[in-house]
């Protein structure tokens, strides 16, 4: 008689204690395989690497090591491997959510040293790239073929394609243009036991299981990815935008069906809301209609010829639909400009309140009116502000919770209500997170999104390519014992690393 | 849980006890693929019904024994379909059966394979245990992504109870051209169309002439087809010919008694292959059909050489290898994740490959 509870993993039900870890036995491993220069272990050295993209959750690693060749990766990997130690890898460090946060007690594995486009092939539209390289480099460097990577994540001047791969980066032309996992074609990667797998191929589709989509979005739990091979595009000819504004909010978001109705599928589809729009037109001063209680941005994008019949058509169902002004970008430094205050909604944020606290929850589309009128409630239950920013397109919500540290429990209000936003997004039918990850900030709504079935099979997963468990552990997927416990991190502009990159 | 996944859980749990091997089987219309698999025939159909659909989200979730067809039929008439084209191979071909084969049609290459579409899954892994991965909404990112996993698995980590497909508006225009042309000039043609920015949905390369389907805005359609040159058919032959080549009605598949049917998956730009048989090439050059008497270590070799892997699709030995060989790190991972899903090893198994 088999149980279905004897094949439980123990790392699924509470989290491994690596205490016993002894840091001299580990720097004396790992520097008989690396060069002195690219291992660190003292204090001063590890500071620049104790937290990422979402600065309020910060800790020291054990050792940082910086390889700089794929043998000692797998060098690396065995080590930890054979000594039991916990492996972090990291890329540029610009993630929301927490993912390249150190493990006190582990390695902090940097692929920074990684940084090269090693082919590039324009008649196959391919490039090979090693997973440092940044992502908007490579459409750079495909740009003299008339071709480009088309995920663009907001940060994608400095995220690397590693991390990408590692989050399934989106951006905002993604429902046209899809997720990273959408745009990968192979990743070269070392598992915990040192070895090497190719996942994937150059041909459309491979035999087996598809553990292409398995590893995207994997938050650096399965494998050290060490090779990426990436599809390129052609560079669309033309974009055009159309700025609409709405005297409701719920108009607009019923205006966001009836494009999707009427059979087009826009290259972006952005929504914001009055606050947000204020807060954005005093920052960077785009032209926004100030009295419109939302306003969209639709972009179409293709041959001139594809972009005027698309716009055109849009622009009949925003009039049919009760906009009270219809904006077309008459040259490429006005769609720029409708873009420009979107894309500092985050920043505008910032300016306008000491702290805020971002979600990233996706929900139905046609849930959009009811999620916002929740949202309103909710500011005055809690008595904070939020400023609503949307992927309307593919249903992704970042409402900002404004609040100010210093004030007594106002940190705890936002907390509460970012927790009420994540629980209504799961109860509308939608996730905790569309693109920004679960990392170690939202590991305990992944326990209000699954149950203990799926978090058990979770961990079986993760232990068919670490079977002890030593990649990233404590992230993205919570142990059991964990699900008891609530908890929620702030984002302060005090402390926001890369303040100047734009966050969309 | 519905009346009939309370039924099917016992089931699997009663055969994961006694260590029964069960044959998934839908509407059976893709019997032919894949490894001959033993067991207790374990029929899907009944599980029938639309759960939710609203053609503003371009979302639909289905129970798995729906038809294929019926499904489509219900998105035609809100003017959406499956962007990949799946083909039926009969017209009892399930929902489920779609999934679990992960084979796409014509526009593949523009528009994405199955598991593309795949937005979530519920489904009993072999252990009888009720799951549910990924979603109905377009972005999600919590978790890992099984429900895409389970697309092309063939039955063998689990039984796809509903899944939750991405689905798009039908294209406003397309135009099919014609042109002669010989094998390696088809593939230097189709990867230099790729790289610029024409609305190519399709290509069919076969016995010296070359199709090449346009899909889009009738404004960028009627653009490209006066810049391509080559000979405008007319649209219902057209369909006829896209319909045949995704059903494999066409008269190029067909097999003389004692020939089989090799599918090479290679990179767009690989050479011509030079093996002995009749050749169709879809998806850009991708996707490479072999008919004849082919030897399969051959054609395993060949496609390997250029980077690709080959399947014996249909008319070979399914008692032997169908699917091409995996690297041993590789197939290590295939063995601990089939044991992840299924430790009991009673869902299809072989069907993928012989060792699970």
């Amino acid at each position: 008689m088999m149980n279905p509870e004897a094949d439980v993993l123990p790392f699924g039900e509470a989290e491994r204690d690596f205490s016993s870890v002894d840091k001299a036995r580990v720097v004396e491993a790992l520097s008989r395989v690396l060069p002195p220069n690219t291992l660190m272990y003292e204090t001063e050295d590890l500071r620049p690497y104790e937290c990422d993209g979402l600065a309020a959750y910060r800790a020291l690693p054990l050792v940082v090591a910086l390889p700089t060749t794929e043998a000692q990766v797998v060098e690396v990997l065995r080590i930890c491997h054979e000594l039991d130690v916990p492996v972090v890898a990291r890329g540029a460090g610009t993630g929301l959510s927490g993912g390249a946060l150190p493990h006190t007690r582990g390695v902090l594995l940097s692929l920074a040293r990684f940084n090269r486009i090693l082919a590039l092939d324009p008649l196959a539209r391919t490039a090979v790239v090693q997973p440092g390289v940044r992502n908007l480099a490579i459409s750079e460097a495909a740009a003299p073929y008339g071709l480009y990577y088309a995920p663009d994540p907001s940060s994608q001047i400095a995220c690397t394609i590693g991390g990408n791969v590692a989050e399934n980066a989106g951006g905002v032309h993604c429902l046209k243009y899809g997720l990273t996992v959408h745009n990968l074609l192979c990743v070269r990667g070392v598992t915990i036991e040192g070895e090497i797998v190719e996942i994937g191929s150059h041909a459309p589709d491979s035999a087996g299981y598809d553990l292409l989509a398995l590893a995207t979005g994997s938050e650096g739990m399965l494998v050290v990815v060490t090779e990426v091979t990436v599809k390129l595009v052609p560079k669309p000819q033309l974009a055009q935008c159309v700025l609409a504004a709405f005297d409701d909010v719920v108009r607009a978001g019923e205006a966001v069906a009836r494009i999707i109705a009427a059979g087009i599928i826009p290259a972006g589809l952005e929504m914001m809301d009055q606050p947000a729009t204020a807060a954005v037109e005093e920052f960077v001063r785009a032209g926004y209609p100030l009295d419109a209680k939302a306003i969209l941005l639709c972009e179409a994008d293709g041959t001139p010829e594809e972009v005027a019949e698309e716009i055109e058509r849009v622009r009949a169902v925003l009039e049919g639909s009760g906009a009270t002004e219809i904006r077309v970008s008459r040259d490429e430094a006005e769609r720029l400009r409708f873009w420009a205050g979107r894309k500092a909604a985050f920043p505008a944020a910032g300016r306008l309140s000491p702290d805020y606290y971002c979600m990233d929850g996706t929900i139905p589309r046609k849930r959009l009116g009811e999620m916002l009128t929740a949202i309103q409630a909710m500011e005055g239950r809690y008595g904070l502000r939020c400023m609503n920013v949307f992927h309307a397109g593919d249903g992704n919500l970042h409402p900002l919770i404004l609040f100010d540290a210093n004030q007594a429990d106002e940190f705890e209000r936002a907390e509460a209500f970012g927790a009420e936003i994540l629980e209504l997004s799961v109860a509308l039918g939608g996730t905790i997170t569309g693109e920004h990850g679960v990392g170690l900030e939202k590991i305990n709504q992944m326990c209000s999104q699954f149950t203990t079935a799926e978090v058990r099979q979770f961990f079986r997963v993760k232990a068919a390519f670490d079977p002890p468990g030593l990649l990233n552990p404590g992230k993205a997927i919570p142990t059991l014992n964990r699900c008891a416990e609530y908890g929620r991190m702030r984002v302060s502009r005090d402390h926001v690393p890369y303040p100047d990159l734009p966050r969309f | 849980m519905t009346a009939i996944e309370a039924l099917w859980r016992e089931r699997v749990r009663a055969a994961a006890a006694a260590g029964t091997p069960l044959c998934l089987r839908g509407g059976g219309s893709k019997d032919f693929y894949g490894r001959e698999a033993g067991g207790d025939v374990f029929e899907l159909r009944a599980n029938t019904g639309v759960v939710a659909y609203e053609p503003t989200e371009l979302v639909v979730t289905v129970r798995g024994g729906t038809p294929l067809a019926e499904l489509e039929a219900l998105l035609a008439a809100q003017n959406q379909f499956l962007a990949f084209e799946p083909p039926h191979f009969g017209p009892a071909a399930t929902v489920a059966g779609c999934v679990a084969a992960g084979l796409a049609g014509p526009r593949r290459m523009s528009q994405g394979a199955v598991r593309d579409f795949v937005l979530g899954v519920k489904m009993l892994d072999g252990r009888g245990e009720l799951l549910s991965f990924g979603g109905q909404v377009m972005k999600n990112v919590a978790g890992y992504d099984v429900s895409r996993l389970v697309a092309g698995s063939l039955g063998t980590l689990g039984i796809v109870l509903e899944v939750s497909l991405k689905v798009l508006p039908r294209p406003v225009a397309e135009a099919t051209l014609r042109f002669e042309m010989d094998e390696a000039g088809a593939i230097e043609r189709m990867n230099a169309w790729g790289g610029q920015p024409l609305p190519v949905s399709a290509t069919l390369w076969q016995a010296g002439v070359l199709h090449l389907r346009l899909s889009g805005a009738d404004a960028a359609v009627r653009a490209a087809c006066a810049r391509l040159g080559g000979e405008r058919i007319d649209d219902a032959t057209a369909a006829v010919l896209w319909q045949s080549v995704r059903e494999h009605a066409h008269e190029a598949f067909a097999l003389a008694p004692g020939e089989s049917l090799w599918r090479l998956a290679v990179p767009t730009t690989a050479p011509a292959l030079g093996l002995p048989g009749r050749q169709v090439m879809e998806w850009g050059g991708g996707l490479r059909w072999l008919a004849g008497p082919a030897d399969a270590a051959v054609v395993r070799a060949r496609a390997a050489a250029v980077g690709g892997h080959a399947t014996c699709f249909r008319g070979g030995d399914r008692r032997g290898a169908v699917f091409h060989p995996l690297a041993a790190s590789v197939a290590t991972l295939h063995h601990r994740l089939k044991k992840a899903f299924d430790p009991a090893g009673i869902l299809n198994p072989g069907r993928l490959y012989a060792e699970f």
